[in-house]
């Protein structure tokens, strides 16, 4: 989801100005998503260009307020009416780097296993420590909550598949870079 | 500084010999420190269970030593592992393992009984220890008269009753559903949080999740540990 589909489904709720949008996205999204309101104004201008909302002074104190049009409701609709296309959010970090550490035969993939098993259990052990916290029952916020519990179950348990599997292999013929898995990890950026 | 409750030094563990020698623990070193609750976690025929049974007393390492409570095991009579296992430490199981023929009270305070305290005071331990579950008022039921994690708090009750500080648990949410298998690890959990140190073996990376510790098996040794990061995360660290 961008930005512009969730101007717009808010303003499918009701008419509103930029700094209540920003505010009812970050909340709706259990604050997991915080939005610069510069980039919400540029948004919405662009929104307005493509004649999926219009705005209106509001009375005296100078703000913008926003209105959805016929052709942003119909907008709304056909974003959410699609389903999300999986096949395109395959390609993740993770599942490049093992296949990578398996083709380049720079690094043992047990290890790039390892150390990812241990990284995504901390963050498994992080997300339920928060779950934990009965004090915060926001709906949207419990719902991401899940959400990011099962990625990373997921995530856990395709790895537990592809040691499995690397176990069934013979040994790898692995060089030079192996000495640096043994120390600290090498950081390399996205 | 704290001392652990339960420490394991340089523990080994062989099945056989020659041909047939299974290196079932090699080398694990492992402190449980009170309020902790570590999983353990790996695959079958990983360790796991051997090394809770190392733990309990249940079964002698081939090298290594383990300490409970001060108490080298490894130094101790048989009388006195007997008494180890009865006061010190407890054992929590998939199939619950309370006595059919005992109400949930007197599954609890039978240990502490026969280790010679009064049934009076004991009586009044198992119903602190079955508050502390949240099952105050089962006391006088029957295990057949409880759901199954009903029963998984009575035996978790009975492993923590009076002394016993050290809860060993193997795969105890193994004969629950999703649902109920969760209000048992966050029953865990707040005993832990409230003092008592837990070890738990189980292969659901999900339960594993609720230790501060998950120490990851494999043939025998130590692969990994995955650490809980002491502050919490916050909404905001979560994009």
């Amino acid at each position: 989801m961008g930005l512009k589909e969730g101007l717009l489904c808010l303003l499918v709720k009701g008419d509103a100005h930029g700094y209540q949008l920003k505010a009812d996205l970050e909340s709706t999204t259990g604050d997991t998503w915080q939005v610069n309101i510069g980039q919400v104004y540029t948004t919405l201008q662009r929104l307005e260009r493509d004649g999926l909302v219009e705005s209106t002074e509001s009375n005296g104190d100078g703000r913008v307020v926003y209105t959805v049009t016929d052709l942003g409701r119909a907008g709304v609709a056909a974003w959410l009416a699609a389903p999300v296309d999986l096949a395109a959010a395959g390609r993740d970090e993770i599942s490049l780097k093992v296949l990578m550490a398996i083709v380049s035969g720079t690094v043992d993939p047990r290890r790039v296993v390892e150390r990812q098993r241990g990284a995504t259990m901390t963050l498994l052990q992080d997300f339920t420590t928060l779950k934990s916290d009965d004090s915060k029952d926001d709906l949207a916020w419990q719902l991401y909550l899940d959400r990011l519990i099962l990625s990373a179950e997921a995530e856990l348990r395709w790895l537990e598949r592809v040691e499995a599997r690397l176990d069934l292999m013979p040994p790898f013929d692995v060089t030079e870079l192996t000495e640096s898995m043994d120390t600290d990890p090498v950081e390399v950026s996205k | 500084m704290t001392e652990p409750i339960l420490s394991m030094r340089r523990l080994g563990k062989t099945h056989g010999s020659g041909a047939q020698r299974v290196d079932a623990l090699v080398n694990v070193d492992l402190d449980l420190m009170p309020g902790e609750l570590i999983a353990v976690t790996g695959r079958s025929g990983s360790g796991k269970t051997t090394l809770l049974n190392m733990a309990g007393a249940l079964d002698e390492p081939t090298s290594g030593e383990v300490i409970v409570a001060g108490e080298n095991l490894a130094t101790m009579s048989k009388n006195d592992l007997a008494r180890v296992r009865r006061v010190a430490v407890g054992y929590v199981f998939q199939q619950f393992n309370l006595l059919p023929s005992l109400t949930a009270a007197e599954n609890i305070s039978l240990p502490l009984e026969l280790d010679g305290m009064k049934p009076v005071e004991a009586r009044r331990l198992a119903e602190k220890a079955l508050e502390e579950v949240e099952m105050a008022g089962m006391a006088d039921r029957y295990p057949d008269q409880l759901s199954g994690g009903e029963q998984q708090r009575v035996a978790i009750a009975r492993g923590l009753i009076g002394p016993r500080s050290v809860l060993l648990a193997d795969e105890p949410t193994g004969a629950l559903d999703e649902a109920t298998s969760e209000s048992i690890l966050k029953l865990l959990r707040s005993r832990c949080d409230a003092g008592a140190a837990a070890l738990m073996v189980t292969h659901e990376p999900a339960y594993a999740a609720w230790a501060d510790r998950v120490v990851r098996l494999r043939d025998g040794r130590i692969e990994g540990i995955s650490e809980r990061t002491r502050t919490p995360l916050t909404t905001a660290d979560i994009q």
